[in-house]
């Protein structure tokens, strides 16, 4: 192909200005680099060209480079976006792109955060809770019910509207009691949801996950790769939904009237578990060092998340009377294929299987 | 399976960029005419609310929604369809009654909430660009807690809104009985925006089938809550366009009122 110097927006073989932030958490600064740029390219694919050759050291963290996995984001200039959607013709053809690291969370090094506050978020969210008596494959919900849910399920968990959500990006004070609009519209699917039965999703919202930090500014819907109404389809509907349950004198002496949406507590953890967590502890102080309790993994447990805790061992898989694992369902003494996780395994996990604990399972 | 990363845990550091954003687009833009755009209108209501004068068209029954119901002892009589019941102290607006709900209703807006947030508050003012306050509560405590009650202030507004047809309906006179003229067109326009602002209310989206559960089981709701989605979706530009379609009714009723140029009339 022939070499075309041109300084004209994705013309092939352009060198482009890039402005990347290189370090890790002890510090770091933005670094110059001059780099090629050919028709059709996104930023990802520039910052590939860049660690292929002038800095084959720097960390970024992708994969599919579709804008589904959710991976690449990053800033570019000062904007939270995924890189592989930033069109490289988007910018003028002499304009200096900045790249950064999310703000909002640790950097890890380069490019790279650690987002695990959103995984520790999302563990806090109470998960759908289908009727009792209804088997999996017995779900039977009309598309007109679950189409406002949907919507949500469009989320790949980027975590730009995290990143950009100012509450906790200008206030990281607010982390522990800011959920963050990800976990708003998880919230306000499982609410909408036909067939989730738990009547407390409004009070857990404005108590535990913090939606009234949220002042509606929209940030989240704009930075949305899915073009998810982050705002006006989620956030807005729960924080009415929360009126009716808090705020609404009117709708409040409804309920007690009709005695309409009573309102058990959330349990954040079944009672097993409360019992198992809670025997030989302090009152107050998580168990969640397992059977070790050494009191350096119980300190990290009481900040959420423990790394160091021992779970039960996990027992030998079922075999069969020769000793072996059945490997047909023809030989197997049961309908389906064994579960790759163990017979012992059920989901969802017991939560003292978990290095996690709830921050607010003693107020329950 | 190597890896060379760190396990997470501890508190770790946030990237040290010193740039407070790196935005390199207008983004102080949407702010600024934001606040030009509503300080700008405010100024105008307040003149106009404290004039107390050039509110009603004699001949033609033309009355400013400022101004609407007149319930001072100021107002003259053939203006004041709910009586005159309240002192004439010039601080009292001579629409004491509902104007505070109004502007509560434009207040606790969804809309008019992001709009001074951003720009008035700083709040943040554009995304990915720093807030202005070194605290932020949001909206858990006192005063902006209230922002809850915005569908009271709706209930009020949809009051209003019926007040405001019923004088746009009265205005179809002239002094031989029946009239029409560009007046009419001017306060029909304006309390047609006026319904597709207060419909299109995301507590009014909520109230009307937003709250439901199973839209299969409500037809008609479900049906009314896709009129007002589509109605929500245009919120802000109805937020805009009714706060220009009020400022220009006013003045318009001011400008006959005052004689400074007469009604266009179709008929009578």
């Amino acid at each position: 192909m022939a070499e075309q110097k041109s300084t004209g927006a994705g013309k092939s073989g352009t060198k482009r200005q890039f402005r990347i932030w290189r370090g890790d958490e002890s510090g770091g600064d933005l670094q110059d680099y001059m780099v090629e740029v050919n028709e059709g390219e996104v930023v990802l694919d520039v910052i590939h060209r860049l660690q292929a050759t002038d800095a084959p050291d720097l960390a970024c963290r992708w994969n599919c480079k579709a804008g589904k996995c959710g991976s690449c984001s990053m800033e570019i200039n000062g904007k939270p976006r995924l890189s592989c959607m930033t069109r490289m013709s988007t910018f003028e053809p002499d304009e200096t792109v900045t790249v950064t690291p999310l703000r909002t969370f640790p950097v890890i090094r380069d490019l790279v955060t650690d987002v695990s506050f959103n995984y520790e978020k999302a563990r806090e969210t109470p998960a759908f809770a289908p009727p009792a008596d209804l088997a999996p494959g017995d779900y039977r919900m009309q598309q007109v019910d679950v189409e406002r849910s949907q919507e949500f399920r469009k989320c790949i968990e980027c975590f730009l509207c995290q990143n950009v959500c100012h509450v906790i990006r200008d206030h990281e004070e607010n982390k522990p009691a800011f959920s963050g609009p990800r976990f708003f519209i998880r919230a306000a699917e499982l609410d909408m949801h036909p067939l989730d039965e738990k009547s407390d999703r409004k009070e857990y919202a404005q108590r535990e996950q913090g939606l009234g930090y949220c002042n509606i500014t929209k940030c989240c819907t704009e930075v949305c790769p899915e073009h998810i109404k982050i705002t006006d389809n989620g956030i807005i509907p729960m924080k009415e939904r929360v009126v009716d349950r808090r705020y609404d004198p009117l709708v409040w002496l409804g309920s007690k009237i009709f005695r309409r949406g009573e309102t058990p507590q959330t349990s954040v953890t079944t009672p097993r578990s409360g019992s198992a967590a809670h025997s030989g502890s302090p009152a107050g102080v998580h168990s969640h060092a397992g059977g070790s309790h050494d009191p350096r993994a119980e300190a990290q447990a009481q900040r959420g998340v423990n790394w160091h805790r021992e779970v039960p061992k996990p027992t030998a898989p079922a075999v069969d009377d020769r000793g072996k694992l059945p490997l047909t369902e023809l030989t197997f003494d049961r309908a389906a294929a064994p579960s790759p996780f163990g017979d012992d395994v059920t989901f969802p996990l017991p939560p003292e299987h978990l290095n996690f604990a709830h921050p607010e399972q003693d107020k329950h | 399976m190597t890896s060379t990363a760190t396990k997470p845990g501890g508190v770790r550091s946030r990237a040290a960029i010193a740039a407070k954003t790196l935005r390199t687009d207008r983004w102080w833009f949407a702010p600024l005419i934001t606040v030009v755009g509503l300080s700008a209108w405010v100024a105008y209501a307040t003149v106009r609310v404290f004039m107390h004068k050039w509110y009603w068209v004699e001949d033609y029954h033309y009355l400013t929604p400022f101004y609407s119901p007149c319930v001072t002892d100021r107002c003259l009589p053939e203006a004041a369809h709910f009586g005159r019941f309240l002192p004439d102290w010039w601080i009292i607006p001579d629409a004491a009654l509902t104007l505070p709900f109004l502007l509560l209703f434009r207040l606790t807006c969804y809309y008019y909430r992001k709009a001074y947030y951003r720009s008035f508050w700083l709040s943040p003012p554009a995304c990915a660009v720093p807030d202005g306050h070194k605290a932020y509560s949001g909206e858990t405590r006192f005063p902006l807690l209230g922002q809850n009650l915005h569908r009271y202030f709706f209930y009020a507004a949809a009051i209003i809104s019926l007040i405001n047809t019923w004088d746009a309906i009265l205005a179809f006179h002239s002094p031989e009985g029946f009239g029409f003229g560009l007046g009419n067109i001017i306060l029909l326009g304006n309390v047609v925006m006026l319904w597709a602002y207060t419909i299109s209310c995301h507590s009014c989206r909520h109230i009307i089938g937003g709250r439901l559960k199973h839209f299969s089981k409500h037809p008609l709701r479900y049906r009314a809550w896709t009129g007002v989605s589509w109605l929500n979706v245009r919120h802000m530009q109805l937020a805009w366009i009714t706060l220009g379609t009020l400022a220009l009714t006013d003045f318009y009723v001011m400008a006959v009122a005052a004689g400074w140029f007469n009604d266009l009339r179709f008929i009578n």
